[in-house]
């Protein structure tokens, strides 16, 4: 039987994606239960959890798929740095250092014929 | 009596998280499942199916690898143990949560039921917003924006998966950046323990690292391992300063 099939594309979306995505939640939630706000546990917990999506941010970064994965790395490691600095210099709101990357990127992509 | 007030404030507290979805993190999500509906389209799954995706296995690199197993024919345990290990990261995201979210009252179900609708962008804004939102209605203020998060895309995806279009190349250049830029400028923006800072430098510069040495497993190690080393440099240079104090 192939994906296309009716109820059992329904039932391999349920098992492989629903069950293998849920699961890690529930055991989340039932850590997450037995930790105390205050815990050195948390604290881990929290690293760990923080740096898994800084680990994903720097993969979209370095290794874009679709449009991006034709420019220079440069040009992208470029537009986070400007963007970095003015997020600093500004008063660390967000949406100047997201505006200003954007910017930068935009005009780096332009230039280059994009 | 006052169960009644507090219900209500309950359904207030629902529906201003409801409005989270006009806001630039869900604005951006929404771009991304605009991008996911050219990719299911061009794979052919049917639009019931890919509606079906978008709810119940809500995490987009969980779904981009479910589709990807599913046309290269793959089995299910294959694709099983593939969306697994894309998703082990819930798991550390759930547990920093939760003890933000619940109360000692919070029933446990309750708490299952709320984690499917955890996933990078409302972990994200959830991280940064329920700090201003007062303890008890955490819970009702997640619900409201993690399930209309949820239902609004599972409409988009019924909508636009008729009307697939390519973005000229420098917007959805732009589109894709948006996501990692507003992940970064968000977590620093609204950490609140000095760990977050370090963890997420390190996690940044292990991603590479692993993703050189280990590609398979590359995002799970460099949570684990430079999580587990940020939290050991933060955690010594506290004892230090208390020493010194």
């Amino acid at each position: 039987m192939t994906w296309q099939d009716g109820w059992w594309a329904y039932a391999f979306i349920a098992i492989a994606g629903w069950l293998a995505t849920d699961i890690w939640r529930w055991l989340g939630v039932i850590a997450g239960n037995r930790l105390r706000d205050d815990s050195e546990a948390l604290n881990w917990v929290r690293a760990v959890a923080t740096a898994l999506v800084a680990a994903v941010i720097a993969k979209l970064i370095l290794y874009p798929t679709g449009v991006l994965e034709q420019s220079p790395l440069w040009l992208r490691l470029g537009a986070v740095a400007i963007g970095a600095t003015a997020f600093f210099l500004l008063g660390r709101k967000p949406a100047i250092g997201i505006a200003t990357t954007i910017a930068t990127l935009a005009a780096g992509l332009w230039w280059l014929g994009f | 009596m006052k169960s009644d007030e507090n219900d209500q404030s309950s359904v207030v507290w629902f529906l201003t998280g409801m409005r989270g979805l006009f806001s630039l993190p869900a604005f951006i999500l929404m771009l991304s499942f605009v991008g996911f509906c050219s990719l299911t389209a061009q794979a052919g799954i049917p639009p019931e199916q890919v509606v079906f995706m978008t709810g119940m296995v809500w995490a987009l690199p969980a779904k981009v690898i479910l589709v990807s197993s599913m046309m290269s024919g793959a089995s299910l345990a294959a694709a099983f143990l593939a969306v697994s290990l894309s998703s082990v990261r819930l798991m550390p995201m759930v547990a920093a949560l939760i003890p933000e979210l619940r109360t000692a009252k919070t029933p446990t179900w309750l708490l299952l039921f709320l984690s499917h609708f955890v996933a990078i962008t409302a972990w994200v804004f959830a991280m940064e917003k329920v700090q201003a939102v007062p303890r008890e209605k955490r819970v009702a203020f997640f619900a409201g924006f993690g399930i209309t998060l949820v239902v609004a895309n599972m409409v988009l995806v019924a909508i636009v998966y008729h009307f697939v279009a390519d973005f000229p190349p420098i917007v959805a250049g732009c589109l894709f950046f948006l996501t990692p830029i507003y992940f970064l400028a968000s977590i620093w923006h609204s950490a609140r323990h000095p760990v977050v800072y370090i963890a997420l430098l390190f996690g940044l510069i292990a991603s590479p690292l692993f993703y050189w040495l280990a590609p398979e497993f590359d995002i799970l190690l460099a949570g684990v391992g430079g999580g587990t080393l940020a939290w050991a440099v933060e955690g010594l240079w506290r004892r230090r300063r208390e020493i010194g104090a």
